[in-house]
């Protein structure tokens, strides 16, 4: 059952047809090539395929494509751009906080939607007094962060860029 | 995923009536848990209808001092909101704890009540489960059930319910409300989801068609604590072995009013009323912590892998009523 969609996707209008089966995972890499966004898991225990949806970090892997009519998708492709990648992208790349590099798509808009949830205020599981604005430590990016698994285990590595990109 | 339709629903009314309409359709919020089923193949609807866009996105101080969420408020937007960080400080912490900050934007509060759970063998559709498949037998009750429950399980099924939110609503005494072609209704949290019994593929007391609106939470009064701890396998991202939720005020050095609730033990939110009823009016007192603790587990039934769970769901009462009353204390 066919429906069509527009999306806008890391700066563009896409308009592209879609089963209503398809999630907004597999519309981005099989229907408009749009590949950072990563297939891992494909049940939302990875964090592989995190982008940011009208500016927050969601899974694609566990949204309709049909649901995302009109919404502004921004991938790790559309964070910054070779010349200029966004401060993220860069101090990853400087910390090596990237092995195989398979996860490290999802990580950075992971990291960047991370980063306006904690400059928004929003507390999480470890922040101790709720009605504190937070520090975001180590422990802080840690948890924060919890929800994208590195198989390669480059943690400590993308939690120094994460400390850095912060200041 | 056989095909399906796929429905915006503009307002509450058509909502309700799309899916009183057709006995195959099913509702639709932030789809973190559906959207995963529809791949496993545990569920095959025939129609999907939207609700993500109705006016159920509000939280807001109701007239006597207390708290309505709207069914569709996102957990991440719920466990930051102001008001549930300075008066529910239980549902926030319960919120944060559960799933990833992903997850969490997409989650609505409607949704996380009706989340099902994560028995594997409801989720691997070639295995039986008589909550998945009526009839077919439990593979959990003689299988690998270490993270299964331990009270008010029957022999049809041993799964637990996974939400953390969902539990600490319990403990808030919270109040649901749900919207049907015919009309409304109001069930409290702790009435909401039912034990297995013969009819485990009934999670929750709704009626087909029944659409939840929003969640009332009740004022606490001055001097009322909360708290909210989750016992897992990993630091973060992982579903509880056991949890605690609690509210807890003293008065004059007595316990004056002490609600709680256990997750991870048993097929709804688990509300300790045994020991309620030991606490209230007494002194706190480790002692008294631990026997009335061991009063409500005495009813618990470990399986051959779980059996951890019992004296793990003392300990973690135990440390919650510390903590509480030596805060209410200072």
């Amino acid at each position: 059952m066919e429906r069509p969609v527009t999306l806008h996707v890391d700066g563009t209008v896409r308009k592209v047809s879609v089963d209503t089966r398809t999630t907004l995972l597999d519309g981005l890499r099989e229907r408009l090539a749009v590949t950072a966004p990563k297939k891992g898991c494909d049940h939302g225990q990875c964090g592989a395929c995190t982008v940011l949806l009208d500016g927050r970090r969601v899974l694609a892997c566990l949204i309709l494509a049909v649901t995302c009519d009109r919404s502004e998708v921004t991938t790790a492709d559309g964070l910054g751009d070779s010349g200029s990648p966004h401060p993220v992208q860069r101090a990853l790349l400087e910390h090596d906080g990237l092995q195989c590099g398979y996860c490290t798509p999802g990580q950075a808009c992971s990291a960047v939607g991370m980063l306006d949830e904690a400059k928004a205020g929003w507390p999480s599981a470890v922040s101790g007094d709720l009605r504190q604005n937070v520090e975001l430590t180590e422990e802080e990016i840690r948890e924060r962060m919890s929800g994208n698994l590195c198989r390669c285990g480059a943690y400590p590595n993308i939690v120094a860029a994460l400390r850095e990109a912060i200041r | 995923m056989i095909p399906f339709e796929y429905r915006r629903a503009e307002d509450t009314d058509s909502a309700v009536t799309a899916v009183a309409a057709d006995p195959r359709a099913v509702f639709l919020a932030g789809g973190t848990n559906l959207v995963d089923h529809l791949k496993l193949g545990i569920t095959a609807p025939d129609e999907l209808v939207d609700v993500t866009d109705l006016p159920l996105d509000a939280i807001e101080d109701t007239p006597e001092g207390g708290l309505r969420i709207g069914a569709t408020v996102r957990n991440s937007d719920l466990a930051a909101s102001p008001p549930v960080r300075e008066r529910y400080r239980a549902l926030s912490l319960a919120l944060l704890s559960g799933a990833s900050g992903q997850l969490r934007n997409r989650a609505t509060t409607g949704g996380n009540l009706l989340q099902r759970t994560r028995c594997p063998y409801f989720q691997e559709i070639t295995t039986p489960c008589n909550k998945r498949s009526p009839g077919t037998g439990c593979s959990a009750l003689h299988g690998h059930n270490k993270n299964h429950a331990v009270l008010g399980a029957s022999d049809s099924c041993v799964a637990t319910h996974p939400s953390d939110m969902a539990v600490a609503m319990a403990a808030l005494d919270g109040t649901v409300h749900v919207r049907s072609d015919r009309g409304e209704r109001t069930i409290p949290v702790t009435e909401l989801h039912r034990l297995p019994g013969e009819q485990p593929h009934r999670d929750t007391v709704l009626e087909r068609g029944e659409l939840i609106t929003a969640v009332d939470l009740p004022p606490l009064p001055t001097g009322t604590y909360t708290a909210y701890r989750k016992v897992r396998e990993r630091a973060s991202y992982a579903f509880a072995l056991v949890s605690v939720a609690a509210v807890l005020r003293v008065d004059n050095g007595v316990i004056d009013d002490v609600r709680l609730a256990f997750g991870g033990l048993a097929h709804k939110p688990w509300r300790a009323e045994t020991v309620e009823e030991r606490l209230r009016g007494a002194t706190p007192a480790e002692s008294t912590f631990r026997e009335a603790a061991e009063a409500e587990l005495s009813a618990a039934r470990a399986l051959a892998d779980n059996a951890f769970k019992i004296p793990l769901a003392r300990n973690t009462l135990g440390a919650v009523l510390r903590d509480l009353t030596t805060e209410a204390a200072r």
